[in-house]
């Protein structure tokens, strides 16, 4: 017992002065809040395309009432306009690839007989998935047009019915998509920093060896180390959610429970990473540099721009030693789809075995430098 | 008249602006001086005297703020290239480049200089056979001891013939047998070149070999005058005593420190202790049995530094603690440190050799030699910061590295570098490592309190750490050290940077917590500090060379009265003869 409170005595001390020496520098302090508000706000909106202008092209094979009352209906919009009128569907490839039209609607020969027939009357829609945002947001204009459109032929809702095929990425990320998976992003930068720098900090300093010859244990120095990364890591994450929440105004499905319980492990486990950088590096500079190689593939591999399961074979495996991958699935899943702990309780799996190892393995580092 | 003056100063003053303050700091104040043409000059003075601030002035890297200096008879505003080019200056790290050769250093220094292809080879041969360098040419700069370095980056200077040579501390850390060699090297300049040699220093008998020497203090010139001037000023006031049997000569040193009315200064040198009564009319103490004892440069210096500190200072250092002496001190037996065969390498380079020796509890024990002779790597396996390469170590019953944590609460620490928190205030900085070692709030309050006094820092609890200046950085390492209450104090390079009379407070300190039964391992280039020691350890490029008390060494080598940077400079000689003699043998 009276080892628990000594141990608990020491780790208190340990961690008021990591907290003291990381918060009483005001330059620190205005890093650690001012760019996580600013990039959340610039990566809301340069990931927001304003859609006041969507060019596009047709292929119009019935040549019916119905299609060109579709199409006029169309151009009709302030958003759509048309950019070529296109004479078959192998054209279709050039307009895309090109970049000229962001979407092509294709509407068949026998469109018009369909509907005179009561049946459903399909239409084409080819998007470019290079401009994910873009074109999803397109397609979900189209449809409401589409829904106009039915109303007015007669009231049939199922009249006319899109086949939407996005071109070159299947898998659409939208803005709301991408924002949440900044609460992952944002704190992962910082927290790899922050844990990295502070065990190099005090090796450059040499107050490290002022450290170890105090009784402080290894564990206890670990702990008083993890700690402040953790709090300002979750603090970071609480600023992008609030930002996420209140001034883009994106709907949040999910409870905060989850939500807390994914953040507090994947910062633990990029903590673990920081502080056994930390420990092999012997100047802050080397830190800096181990910092930039790994966050470059952990972005990368992470899903956060492109699909892992497009990834090949051997880089999907290596996605599993990033926690950010799962963070951000857990994120997504949680916040968008509402998902609950038991959903998402896999994803946990890996960053526990990323802190697992990683955590231990920076304190045995502390004593046993190989250098 | 201005020909012969190679440098004149008239109310030169450099001031520093302080950051995020409309405050200045003033390096130099209205210093008056010149050095004649032809002349061995020496600048003494402590650390934050504005030594190298002046050198780089007269270099022309800096401007200064008021007043005039003329360089070969020039101004040096506007006049930088012109002075720079006749003039060779040495910094205190003098930029050698380590994986260069020798000879492919002064190459690189020749060519930036520009020196004749012609001329080179002459002047090489003559630099390399006066620096003692010439066996040598071919190996690696960093691989050369600290005296040896040195010499290098003087042969590297002097690759073109100055007009001035201006050396910045040039042997700080040297070992002394080194330091002595460059010496002769400066003064064979000044004699067969008549080069003007201007060189600051913070050993007396190195001032003592110059033609004239400037004395000073927190930027003022004190004094200018030759070692005879300067000498003269303790004239008829300098004795000697020596301490009753079985006492160690630090304590009768506090006792003579602390006479403050009558007393100037004490130092232990030779197993008695010298000291400078305050009135040349009056004698000491009679019990004391002293012996008139002969001026040197070291006396006038260190009363022109009292003399100026009660002028410019109110404060010292409490004398709340009072020394305290049974009347009787022999070694304990009981062994606090033990260490057999201790070896320490880093790939092929062996930082500790062989190394054996035993620390008795309450003893002062001194680990000496130059830079990089090993004394930290072994200090820092005796912490337990270092894994041993082989050899058995014993701190108070364990080894640190292995041993349950709480066993480090046994020992003290005070780094060479400061080491505490920068930005965490003297107060922050004593509860977190008061917290580290696991101390209760109460204990831990009445203890802060404690040291505070004692180390005087109290008025400062709430500035940052790492803006104090150097001496109280120095006393707040050691509060923090000494925080617990350790058994055992560990105590690398202490009194390095910090000034002669801080260091005087220092080892009274020390001589106190002796005195009540703390173990101290202190580790120490200053030669003459040894004698505040009841037993030394004489450490040379990893390798064990002497060890006992100061007396016994000294009667080993057989130099009785020597001071401390002779008996070193024997041992080494002797070292290097069996060596020779050895080499011989296997031939």
């Amino acid at each position: 017992m009276e080892y628990i409170y000594a141990f608990l005595w020491r780790i208190k001390w340990m961690c008021q002065k990591e907290m003291l020496s990381t918060l009483k520098d005001p330059s620190t302090r205005a890093i650690l809040i001012v760019p996580v508000i600013v990039q959340s706000i610039l990566f809301g909106y340069a990931a927001t395309y304003n859609l006041e202008q969507v060019p596009y092209a047709c292929v119009d094979q019935s040549h019916s009432r119905a299609s060109v009352d579709f199409l006029a209906k169309l151009d009709g919009t302030k958003v759509f306009y048309r950019v070529e009128t296109l004479l078959n569907a192998n054209e279709i490839a050039n307009v895309i690839d090109s970049g000229k039209a962001l979407m092509v609607i294709h509407i068949e020969p026998d469109f018009a007989s369909h509907l005179e027939e009561g049946e459903r009357g399909n239409i084409q829609v080819i998007t470019d998935g290079r401009n994910t945002m873009t074109a999803s947001v397109a397609s979900g204009y189209l449809n409401r047009i589409v829904d106009d459109f039915n109303r007015s032929w007669g009231g049939n809702l199922d009249a006319i019915r899109l086949e939407t095929v996005t071109w070159y990425n299947p898998n659409l990320i939208t803005r709301w998509n991408f924002l949440p998976g900044l609460m992952g992003l944002l704190s992962l930068i910082q927290v790899l920093l922050l844990s990295g720098l502070s065990v190099a900090r005090e090796r450059e300093q040499g107050t490290f060896d002022q450290l170890l010859v105090t009784p402080l244990s290894p564990a206890e120095i670990l702990i008083g180390k993890a700690v402040p990364p953790l709090i300002v890591g979750l603090t970071q994450a609480t600023i992008v959610l609030l930002i996420c929440r209140f001034w883009f105004k994106i709907p949040m499905a999910g409870s905060i429970f989850p939500l807390y319980l994914t953040l507090i492990i994947f910062t633990l486990s990029c903590t673990g990473i920081g502080l056994s950088i930390s420990a092999i590096s012997s100047s802050m500079q080397q830190v800096m540099v181990y910092s930039f190689v790994l966050l470059l593939p952990m972005v990368l591999l992470s899903g956060l721009a492109t699909p892992v399961h497009n990834m090949p074979y051997i880089l999907q495996i290596l996605t599993y030693a990033d926690p950010l991958r799962f963070a951000l699935e857990s994120i997504r899943r949680i916040y968008l789809e509402g998902c609950t702990t038991v959903e998402i309780a896999f994803n946990f799996l890996p960053m526990l075995v990323v802190a697992v190892l990683t955590l231990p393995l920076a304190g045995w580092l502390f004593r046993n430098k190989l250098v | 008249m201005t020909d012969a003056k190679i440098i004149l100063a008239e109310h030169l003053t450099k001031e520093f602006p302080i950051h995020r303050s409309t405050r200045k700091i003033t390096a130099l104040h209205e210093v008056d001086f010149s050095v004649l043409k032809g002349t061995l000059t020496a600048l003494i003075g402590p650390d934050g005297a504005g030594k190298t601030t002046l050198m780089r002035l007269i270099a022309g890297l800096m401007e200064p703020s008021a007043g005039q200096l003329l360089v070969l008879g020039m101004k040096t505003q506007g006049n930088e290239q012109n002075i720079q080019n006749r003039i060779s200056y040495m910094p205190q790290r003098f930029g050698l480049y380590e994986d260069l050769t020798i000879q492919e250093n002064m190459n690189l220094y020749a060519d930036l200089h520009g020196i004749d292809k012609n001329v080179r080879e002459e002047r090489f041969s003559h630099l390399l056979e006066m620096t003692g360098l010439k066996n040598f040419t071919e190996r690696q700069a960093g691989k050369l001891s600290g005296g040896m370095k040195q010499k290098l980056g003087l042969a590297c200077t002097l690759v073109r013939s100055p007009e001035l040579l201006l050396l910045d501390e040039p042997t700080v850390g040297v070992d002394p047998l080194s330091r002595r060699e460059l010496w002769e090297i400066l003064q064979q300049l000044v004699k067969e070149e008549a080069l003007s040699v201007f060189v600051s220093t913070a050993y007396m008998e190195e001032a003592a070999l110059c033609q004239e020497v400037l004395v000073m203090n927190a930027g003022r010139l004190l004094k200018r005058g030759t070692p005879a001037d300067l000498c003269s000023i303790a004239k008829g006031r300098c004795y000697k005593a020596w301490p009753k049997a079985n006492m160690p000569t630090r304590i009768l040193q506090t006792m003579l420190l602390d006479d403050k009315e009558h007393v100037v200064d004490a130092v232990p040198e030779g197993g008695a202790v010298r000291f400078i009564q305050q009135n040349e009319k009056e004698k000491p103490r009679p019990e004391l049995n002293a012996e008139p004892v002969e001026e040197r440069l070291e006396d006038g210096f260190m009363i022109l530094l009292h003399q100026d500190k009660r002028k410019h200072e109110k404060n010292s250092l409490s004398k709340k603690n009072k020394i305290f002496f049974s009347g009787e001190y022999s070694l304990s037996e009981k062994v606090d440190i033990e260490v057999r065969d201790l070896v320490r390498k880093f790939g092929d380079f062996t930082a500790v050799a062989n190394t054996s020796f035993q620390v008795h509890a309450g003893e002062v024990f001194g680990l000496l030699g130059p830079n990089g002779a090993g004394k930290t790597t072994t200090f820092r396996m005796l912490c337990g910061l270092l894994p041993i390469t082989s050899g058995f170590l014993r701190v108070a019953g364990v080894d640190l590295r292995t041993a349950r944590t709480q066993a480090r609460a046994n020992i003290g620490y005070v780094a060479q570098k400061f080491s505490l928190y920068g930005n965490l205030s003297v107060r922050e900085n004593l509860l977190f490592y008061g917290g580290a070692y696991g101390m209760a709030s109460k204990r831990l309050k009445r203890r802060m309190e404690e040291v505070l006094e004692e180390f005087q820092l109290n008025g400062q609890e709430d500035k940052a750490a790492g803006e104090l200046p150097g001496g109280f950085k120095q006393r707040l390492s050691m509060a923090v050290a000494l925080l617990h209450e350790p058994k055992i104090l560990f105590l690398d390079e202490p009194t390095s940077g910090i000034d002669p009379l801080a260091r005087r407070d220092f080892w009274r300190q020390i001589t106190v917590l002796a005195a009540k039964g703390t173990t101290i391992i202190i580790t120490t280039h200053f030669m003459e500090e040894a004698e505040y020691c009841d037993r030394i350890m004489i450490q040379d490029q990893g390798k064990l060379l002497a060890i006992g008390a100061p007396q016994e060494i000294r009667e080993k080598v057989g130099t009785k009265e020597a001071g401390m940077n002779e008996v070193f400079i024997k041992i080494i000689e002797n070292a290097r003869e069996r060596k020779r003699l050895g080499e011989k043998y296997d031939r």
